[in-house]
């Protein structure tokens, strides 16, 4: 027997042997359950399912499911980092954002994406956010193709498929500007900073880069309250023992979604305030919608319930509100 | 009679004696308070002094040593102790605008050992946690296999398990501090941390199962259940190797936030590839380039360049008590205490300075020492009351020595955000307050 022959008869059998050795253990997928969550895209665009949508029609699933989140044109950082913006024609033509190179630029989705894979295979699991999976085929494109319109990618008539993605995949701004070169991938790749272990008289000087400034020293609370009552230490105490309402507010999550005098996910307490300034039941209604969680009456995202929130702060909250 | 009723410290613990005028002066800066603080100290022990022959607390017998105490079983899952409750985890203010895609961040200043108690485990989530219901739950490994497979919870647990020791920190741990200081304690410099004991079934051993393509298969996705399906690509030599897919973590089942029923256990490698809510693996020939391997976790260059893939966590440490935005509580000896690590393997050695790194001395490092795994190290320290800076500095197998954050800016600059594995300096002044500094 040759060695080849010899050697592929020993795999075959240890093939054998592994799915022999646990009998009785899981089952053969389904070709239906395998099509169900076999929803990867790969930057090769290895799983795309075949499709189109224009420029249009991502404009209109933009405007009443997206821009609420990442505004008009993408460009919101009120809720999430901004989609569009930074990237220029001559990007469009290096493959490279030149604003990476700058200090102090925000970076959007499109000043780092790499792949239009990526965008499109994240619209399609993960959006929107309230609603992951809930977009059709189409729709996915449209959606990509209305993203790339935004950010001077594509023109307005354009229609995006599976057939033209991999060209427009070429006009991506920042296509050429991501590398593996590097040995932090390998767990036996080689570090690129190096530190010597010296042990005496290392340094000639110490000098003070930063310091954690004075005036912040409330920005994370009260630490006496974030530390231990007992040992060697103890937490410094930065702030008041009574939290004032806005603190209250920040701390049980209501300023995540909600600014005082800017939209954020929900309305602006400000305008929450003003809808309800003449009405006298509103106190109790908003109560019951602080505990209990509301119907989605100030946009696509309903307000969540908060069971546990002590009943003496859920009204101070509520009046603190109706005040702004 | 003074020495009968000495507490062994100098001055007491603060919070007996601090009134609201010492409040406001704590507040408005520590110096000219703590020379108060003594008085007030050496007040209250003169008065206690004067008024009895000895403690109260040994005095007089507390209810706890003249009263029956509760019954067995009279909370069936235990809690900490209500004199605890000041250890949770906290989100950073201002670092995300949205509680569903956010980060909590665990408690070290108030931990021990290597272990993370489940609860106060850091929370990643990247669009908000579920608790599934896990008869309903499902793993399929599929892709490059000869025969795609449906496991589910019942066949999972039936396999041949392992349970092992290791640490997971977020490729953005410490990412807030590239700049300059930005935040107070070590809670928010390096809370996505934590340590665990994990059980599952190695991942080779269901590649194998399923009969994986070993010309052809070089990378696996992983995706999660939840909605934002999290996916993320890991190389087949890691896969292979010490991957685990865990149901259990630190004796009981995952908890929900941690990705009951099914997690991704990927030793050494960045909190983010270790996929929650497992549902699903591939194995295929290229990268997958998911969102969160194009549009972050992926590192800034000064060149402008984005590095991808940069998966593992390198050797780090940090000297979690004295910690910043604590107080020492008096001159004297300390057992100064912190966590080293490597995504490389074990944690040989680490050194700790008290003067900004002059000087090392070698610290004594507690068993086990595993790989992948924190390691608990101890230093004593006599604080003579004038400024000094803590600094720790971990080596691990390969020889590699975690750098100085100059030494990091130099080479990556200071917009990356993720893999800041620099040396921590905190600072104690004169009062002995500790604060979070940065020095060259």
């Amino acid at each position: 027997m040759s060695r080849f022959i010899e050697a592929s008869l020993l795999m075959l059998a240890l093939a054998a042997n592994a799915a022999e050795r646990f009998p009785g253990v899981g089952r053969a997928a389904t070709p239906a359950e395998i099509r169900a969550w076999d929803i990867d895209v790969r930057p090769d665009f290895q799983g795309l399912p075949s499709g189109s949508g224009s420029v249009a029609q991502g404009q209109k699933i933009w405007d009443g499911k997206c821009a609420s989140c990442h505004g008009t044109f993408g460009e919101s950082n009120e809720v999430f980092a901004p989609i569009v913006g930074g990237t220029t024609a001559a990007d469009i033509r290096s493959g490279r954002v030149k604003a990476l190179t700058q200090a102090d630029v925000t970076r959007t989705s499109l000043m780092k994406l790499s792949s239009l894979s990526t965008l499109w295979d994240y619209v399609n699991r993960a959006m929107p956010w309230d609603a992951p999976k809930s977009l059709a085929v189409d729709d996915v494109y449209a959606v990509v193709a209305y993203v790339l319109y935004l950010g001077d990618i594509l023109p307005a008539g354009f229609v995006l498929t599976d057939r033209n993605i991999a060209s427009v995949q070429g006009m991506l701004p920042n296509r050429n500007g991501m590398t593996r070169r590097h040995g932090l991938w390998d767990v036996r790749g080689a570090p690129d900073v190096k530190n010597t272990a010296c042990m005496h008289d290392c340094a000639t000087q110490v000098t003070m880069a930063s310091v954690f400034p004075d005036w912040a020293k409330a920005s994370h609370g009260d630490l006496s309250q974030q530390n231990r009552l007992v040992g060697p230490v103890r937490g410094n105490v930065t702030a008041a023992q009574a939290l004032d309402t806005a603190t209250l507010a920040r701390r049980n999550g209501c300023l995540s979604c909600h600014g005082i005098d800017k939209r954020l996910v929900g309305p602006a307490f400000r305008d929450v305030s003003a809808r309800y300034k003449a009405d006298a039941g509103a106190e109790e209604r908003l109560a019951q919608k602080l505990r209990k969680g509301g119907s989605g009456a100030w946009g696509p995202l309903a307000m969540p319930p908060y069971p546990d929130l002590a009943e003496a702060d859920l009204r101070v909250l509520v009046r603190w509100v109706l005040a702004q | 009679m003074a020495q009968v009723v000495r507490t062994g410290r100098l001055r007491r613990a603060p919070e007996g004696f601090l009134d609201a005028e010492a409040i406001v002066a704590v507040q408005s800066g520590r110096r000219d308070f703590l020379r108060r603080a003594f008085a007030f100290a050496a007040a209250a022990a003169t008065t206690q002094a004067a008024a009895a022959d000895g403690e109260a607390a040994i005095l007089e017998l507390p209810e706890h040593s003249k009263a029956l105490g509760q019954p067995v079983a009279a909370r069936g899952y235990g809690l900490p102790s209500q004199f605890e409750k000041n250890l949770q985890r906290r989100e950073s203010p201002g670092l995300t605008r949205v509680s569903g895609a956010s980060v909590s961040f665990t408690p070290l200043q108030g931990l021990f050992g290597i272990i993370t108690p489940s609860g106060l485990h850091f929370e990643r989530h990247h669009q908000g946690w579920w608790d599934i219901d896990p008869s309903r739950h499902r793993l399929m490994v599929m892709g490059l296999v000869r025969e795609p497979r449906v496991y589910t919870m019942d066949d999972l647990m039936r396999l041949p398990a392992v349970s092992r020791m290791h640490f997971i920190e977020c490729g953005a741990n410490t990412g807030m501090e590239w700049g300059n200081v930005a935040v107070p304690t070590v809670q928010y410099t390096h809370g996505m941390l934590a340590c665990c004991e994990y059980t599952g079934v190695l991942l080779s051993t269901l590649l194998e199962h399923c009969g994986f393509d070993r010309a052809r298969g070089k990378y696996v996705l992983a995706e999660g259940a939840d909605g934002s399906g999290l996916t993320r690509t890991i190389a087949i030599e890691r896969a292979l190797d010490d991957v685990m897919v865990a149901w259990a973590m630190n004796g009981e089942m995952l908890r929900p936030e941690n990705g009951y029923p099914l997690r991704l256990v990927a030793p050494g490698l960045q909190g983010v590839s270790w996929v929650k809510w497992l549902r699903r693996i591939k194995v295929g020939d290229e990268p997958f380039g998911t969102k969160d391997e194009v549009l972050h976790y992926v590192d800034l260059m000064p060149d402008g360049t984005l590095r991808q893939y940069t998966s593992i966590q390198e050797c780090k440490s940090v000297i979690t008590s004295p910690s910043g935005g604590q107080f020492l509580l008096d001159k004297g000896y300390y057992n100064v205490t912190g966590l080293a690590w490597s995504g490389r393997g074990r944690v040989k050695r680490v050194d700790v300075s008290f003067d900004g790194g002059r000087n090392w001395r070698t610290a004594t490092i507690e068993q086990p020492v595993l790989p992948k795994c924190l390691v608990r190290f101890n230093i004593g320290w006599a604080w003579d009351g004038r400024p000094a800076i803590l600094q720790s500095r971990a080596i691990d197998q390969t020889g590699y020595v975690q750098p100085k954050i100059n030494q990091l800016r130099e080479v990556r600059g200071t917009r990356s955000i993720y893999h800041n594995n620099a040396i921590q300096s905190w600072k104690v002044d004169g009062s002995g307050e500790v604060s979070n500094v940065q020095v060259y």
